[in-house]
């Protein structure tokens, strides 16, 4: 039993499009432990959405292998996938992704929809993120009514209201003020505490600085893949 | 279960405008198919009433005149049927339930109670008769075997008759005079189809000895054991050869005797409506499937609207068949409260149209005759169900499957 959450070795991945081919990731092997927060910073093209999609299993991968919890994650059909996807993964997104239609408390609670929790139970539980997010209030409001900070705060709870063992965050600021970005980053570090994983896909180094190692992605391949210090020293002093 | 249906609903509710009009043609496709079948219904109602006043399987044979020169002798003699006929008929043929001689006076025939009085038409028959011909006895009884035997001087008269001699007084027990002799009384009848039918009836030995009809009948009505309509046919030849030979006609000779089967019409009657039904049946689902189409064309327009719902959805753990279930569902939801919004809306004109004809008979009985009672009967409702499940699940198929095709990837990042 290994302690990482995620393991990826000499991952390749390329798109065919008509009879062009396009190597997208070209050999990546990474290993992410268990409750680490790791950002994985690149330039659009250098592969990092692929990657995330990859994990998220959203996506296959052509060669290599991908470990998740020491699941060996193969091609798969899409209703294991989608298994998968709601037990170990939550997502949050640069665009949030709420659906338009429910309140706040309903999307927080659609992951365990899918799960067949009782409609009482899991709107329960879902007012139960909210209060933790402090959104308690906002629970029945739909999300044409909320401001970006509180849609990403609600997607973050309707991540964690499956249990999962990791999140992957693409953007998760992208859309955000810098003080809600803030804000936002707080959150996910809170989260990171109670032990869960958290992989945050991001461009923007000051986000990549809160988390404790950074991968760099460039032309499919990882450029660098180091502790960040930075981290470290503000949790030395904040012990 | 609830659940579920919430899932669907929230989705509609969000574009309600639109889910009416999706749901407006199969509405009106059910619609128009209940108030089809229902006007069949009416229509085949309005025929069989004309067949209430007489044995589904009844068969009625007049006697013509020969048309073919048959062992030597020549065409144009008149066929008499007599009791002879009858009883050997009676005691010779299988395949007969009731039967009965049938005759007629030789014109109508004045009716006489105290200083009222006027002519009808006298009708000289056997007990069996009212097996056959189908009558309601309103009061008393109608001719029994006892009257044939002793034949007795008792009449059976209909109501209307009643009504225009008697005025207040009860009628039975009392004695009217028919062509100068005097009868007594025994029953009320009234005809299931027409009210205003004058009949006054006698026991046949009666009949023949009172008004000097010796042995003759004027026809034989009788019905069959069989509810067939080849049997029937079968019986009819039985009896058409079982005459010819006894009165030495041709059995091919079409106009020696004149044969009114009734369960033949009745059938060929009927097949006819079963012909429009069927016809019906056609237009109302060709009518459903230019709905359906019209479900479909939405649910696919709608699918695509929700790409990006559809993704999220998935990222966080909708398998495919849940999605395909969502969208089957929904439209499986449209089509069947539509149709049944259809359904009840057809069922209740037809209901109020009924109501309407219902009142209208009472004045006018020839209503009766053409259209009565339309009326979609629960098969039907089961039936248009069914179709409406099938329709809803129909529409939702390619939809469905496109959702299902949708991959989430490309949906989350179609902003």
């Amino acid at each position: 039993m290994s302690n990482s959450i995620i393991r990826v070795e000499a991952l390749h991945k390329s798109y065919v499009n008509g009879s062009n081919s396009l190597h997208v990731l070209k050999g990546i092997d990474m290993d992410i432990q268990k409750g680490e927060m790791v950002s994985i910073m690149g330039s659009s093209g250098s592969g990092k959405s692929t990657l995330l999609n990859i994990l998220g299993i959203l996506d296959n991968y052509d060669a290599g292998s991908y470990h998740l919890d020491d699941i060996h994650i193969s091609k798969m059909n899409e209703t294991k996938a989608a298994k998968y996807r709601n037990q170990y993964i939550g997502f949050v997104f640069q665009s949030f992704n709420l659906i338009s239609f429910k309140n706040a408390m309903e999307n927080v609670a659609l992951p365990l929809y899918y799960q067949k929790v009782s409609r009482k139970k899991r709107n329960n539980l879902a007012l139960e993120y909210l209060e933790r997010m402090g959104l308690r209030e906002w629970a029945h409001h739909l999300p044409s009514e909320l401001s970006g900070g509180q849609k990403q705060r609600i997607a973050i709870a309707r991540a964690l209201i499956s249990k999962p063992k990791i999140i992957l965050a693409d953007e998760p600021t992208g859309a955000l003020d810098s003080q809600t970005s803030l804000e936002v980053m707080e959150i996910l570090k809170e989260v990171n505490q109670t032990g869960i994983a958290i992989i945050i896909v991001t461009h923007e180094n000051d986000i990549a600085n809160q988390t404790q190692r950074i991968i760099r992605l460039r032309d499919g391949v990882i450029e660098s893949n180091q502790v960040n210090h930075a981290f470290h020293l503000e949790s030395v002093e904040v012990n | 279960m609830f659940d579920y249906l919430e899932e669907i609903l929230s989705t509609l509710k969000k574009n309600k405008l639109r889910a009416v009009m999706t749901g407006f043609s199969v509405a009106w496709g059910i619609f128009m198919l209940i108030i089809l079948l229902g006007s069949g219904r009416g229509l085949q109602n309005g025929m069989e009433f004309n067949f209430k006043d007489i044995a589904k399987n009844a068969i009625q044979i007049w006697p013509g005149r020969t048309s073919e020169n048959f062992e030597g002798l020549g065409k144009g003699r008149r066929v008499q049927f007599t009791n002879e006929d009858y009883d050997l008929m009676k005691r010779e043929l299988r395949g007969i339930d009731d039967i009965s001689g049938r005759l007629y006076l030789w014109s109508d025939v004045a009716i006489t109670y105290g200083n009222e009085y006027a002519n009808y038409r006298v009708t000289c028959v056997m007990p069996e008769f009212i097996n056959i011909r189908l009558m309601n006895v309103l009061k008393g009884r109608f001719i029994n075997q006892m009257d044939i035997q002793e034949n007795r001087k008792v009449i059976v008269l209909s109501q209307s008759i009643v009504d225009m001699l008697f005025k207040e007084v009860e009628p039975i027990g009392e004695y009217v005079k028919v062509g100068g002799i005097y009868f007594q009384v025994v029953g009320v009848l009234e005809n299931p189809t027409d009210k205003n039918a004058k009949d006054a009836i006698l026991p046949l030995s009666t009949g023949q000895r009172v008004f000097n009809g010796a042995n003759r009948l004027s026809n034989l009505a009788m019905t069959t054991t069989s509810t067939t309509v080849e049997a029937n046919k079968q019986i009819e030849e039985e009896i058409r050869g079982f005459l010819a030979k006894r009165h030495r006609f041709s059995t091919s000779d079409d106009e020696a005797l004149y044969v009114w089967n009734t369960l033949e019409d009745f059938k060929r009657a009927q097949g006819v409506f079963g012909g429009i039904r069927m016809f019906v049946w056609i237009i109302g689902i060709m009518t459903i499937i230019a709905g359906i189409v019209g479900v479909s064309n939405i649910m696919i327009i709608l699918v695509k609207e929700r790409t990006k719902e559809i993704g999220i959805r998935k990222a966080i753990g909708a398998s495919p068949l849940s999605v395909v279930m969502l969208v089957l569902s929904e439209s499986l939801f449209i089509t069947a409260v539509a149709g049944l919004v259809g359904m009840l809306l057809g069922m209740g004109i037809l209901h109020i149209a009924s109501t309407v004809l219902t009142s209208m008979a009472e004045t006018n009985d020839t209503v009766r005759y053409v259209f009565f009672n339309p009326s979609a009967s629960f098969g039907v409702a089961i039936s248009a169900t069914i179709l409406l499940v099938v329709a809803g699940l129909l529409a939702g198929f390619i939809p469905a499957r496109k959702a299902a095709g949708i991959k989430p990837i490309e949906a989350l990042h179609d902003e």
